[in-house]
């Protein structure tokens, strides 16, 4: 049986429910334009991650939806971004990386996991790389020599595997340690460094989400001299930070002894975020110069509190005297 | 014998002029083909530093040779190579005055005071500056020889300042092998100095 109602679709509650005449009137016309931008963004979606140079084995991943993960800057070129290295396992010039790299092997690989820990062990690099969804983030990263790029890298938030690996309460540092092969690094054993390199974070820093443990580039798998097969991102730290070709993740309760620091203490402390106010002693920090960007003759840009990072990280260090913890 | 003849030469100054300023062309060149790798203006600060260095050795070094040669046509050589090196430091100091500093003056001033390394390098610089304002023969003989000489042994200084400022720069990444080279050869050339000034003559 049919209910006769007096309700003709234009009875609402309140007066915002209602749909404005010449919307309603253009229903069509809305959902037409509604299906096109869906159809636009799931193309967009599809092509987001960056473009593939074709030098390596692809790695996908979904642009990361984390605040301040996608920066805006313009890309490094590839090559800028795969020949301008400091890995100093293959020696002190930036071009001697690429060009050392030939015996480096990164297959087969596997990180041990230690320390105040309730689950240590050795964990495969296949199965390293499904503990999370892969994400693209595009970082600054700035050098503590002066210098800067901006690289779509592949990985996900280091503190999801942190969170499986379960550390005890008493664990209150993280402590990276590298590879260090002299048959296949050549630059192992000089007097430049003690070796192997090793760093540290905190234990907050190491949760933050935005500290990367990173295993691609520009949508492919690392290449040897950005640290294959998995390194760290710490964007907001100067670039010596980001351990490379890591094969130790030890969690402790003392302040690692990171390599740089063991080397020269009153240039490279511990902390090391990126601060335009506390100048290295042999130089000023308060600049940059951005690779593949800016030329011979451009003026070096201002280089940001935290790395321009500081509305995601500020709050690890307040109250801290970054003066004094540099 | 023959080969000695050859630095008296009136071909032998612009011939080393030539070979003196072929690294400089190639910096130029270099710069312009966009052959400097990512980052030319570090590029060019380094090599402009380290061919100051090499020129500072080679002009200590002709003394030395000329003795030990027993080749006199040399000296004629070299303020050649002083004018070229003071003209590397002076395109050594322009880099970081211009790509690092970008002509801010009050910055470069206090950047000067404030870093031991940038102003040991300057120093040396300013070590050279009244050498190079004094290479050319009127001003040996308004000063007198003596006086000259005396002055110019300001190169030994520059040289040293030199050398301190290449090894803070390498300090902070212990990277010495190359600081060590230029230290050797110059010092090397500093004993032999010493010992040829107390030779009896």
């Amino acid at each position: 049986m049919l209910i006769k109602t007096f309700a003709d679709g234009f009875d609402h509650p309140t007066s915002s429910d209602i749909t404005p005449a010449h919307v309603y009137q253009n229903r069509r016309q809305w959902l037409q334009q509604a299906g096109l931008m869906g159809l636009a963004a799931a193309g967009l979606d599809a092509q987001a991650q960056t473009a593939r140079p074709g030098e390596l084995a692809p790695l996908q991943a979904k642009p990361s939806p984390l605040a301040g993960a996608m920066a805006t800057d313009t890309l490094t070129p590839y090559k800028d971004a795969t020949t301008y290295n400091n890995f100093y396992e293959f020696g002190t010039d930036k071009l001697d990386p690429v060009r050392n790299v030939k015996n480096f092997l990164v297959s087969p690989w596997s990180v041990e996991i230690e320390g105040l820990v309730k689950k240590p062990g050795r964990i495969n690099l296949e199965d390293l790389l499904k503990v999370s969804a892969m994400e693209e983030r595009i970082y600054r990263m700035r050098c503590v020599e002066g210098w800067s790029l901006v690289m779509p890298w592949v990985g996900y938030s280091l503190s999801e595997l942190i969170k499986r690996v379960e550390p005890l309460g008493s664990a209150k540092y993280v402590e990276f340690v590298t590879l260090a092969d002299p048959k296949t690094m050549p630059y192992v054993g000089s007097r430049v460094l003690s070796w192997p390199y090793v760093e540290g974070l905190r234990m907050d820093e190491a949760m933050h989400p935005l500290t990367l443990l990173t295993f691609g580039l520009y949508g492919e798998v690392l290449p040897k001299q950005n640290g294959a097969p998995v390194r760290l991102n710490v964007p907001w730290k100067y670039g010596f930070k980001n351990a490379k070709s890591i094969v130790k993740i030890r969690f402790t309760d003392k302040q690692p002894a990171t390599a740089w620091n063991k080397a020269a203490a009153q240039e490279y402390g511990f902390y090391s975020n990126v601060n335009p106010n506390v100048d290295h002693p042999r130089w000023s920090q308060a600049t940059e110069r951005r690779i593949g960007e800016d030329g011979l003759l451009t003026k070096k840009r201002k280089t940001l509190m935290f790395n321009g990072y500081e509305a995601q990280v500020g709050q690890l260090y307040a109250g801290m005297d970054l003066t004094k913890n540099f | 014998m023959q080969w000695r003849n050859a630095f008296l030469s009136p071909w032998a100054k612009p011939l080393l002029a030539v070979l003196l300023s072929l690294p400089m062309a190639w910096l130029i060149y270099a710069t312009f083909n966009n052959l400097l790798g990512a980052n030319p203006a570090e590029a060019l600060s380094r090599e402009t530093g380290d061919w100051t260095l090499r020129g500072l050795c080679l002009v200590l070094a002709i003394t030395p040779l000329r003795v030990v040669l027993q080749a006199p046509g040399l000296l004629r050589l070299r303020r050649t190579v002083g004018v070229a090196t003071f003209l590397y430091a002076c395109v050594h100091l322009l880099c970081y005055a211009w790509f690092d500093q970008g002509f801010a003056l009050e910055d470069m001033s206090q950047d000067i005071l404030k870093r031991p390394f940038i102003w040991l390098g300057f120093s040396a610089w300013v070590l050279m500056l009244p050498l190079a304002a004094t290479s050319f023969n009127a001003a040996i003989r308004w000063l007198g020889g003596r006086r000259w000489q005396a002055l110019h042994r300001l190169v030994y200084a520059a040289a040293l300042l030199s050398v301190l400022h290449f090894f803070w720069m390498r300090a902070g990444k212990n990277n010495f092998t190359e600081v060590w080279v230029y230290a050797v050869i110059l010092g090397g050339l500093m004993v032999w100095r010493v010992r040829w000034w107390r030779l009896p003559k």
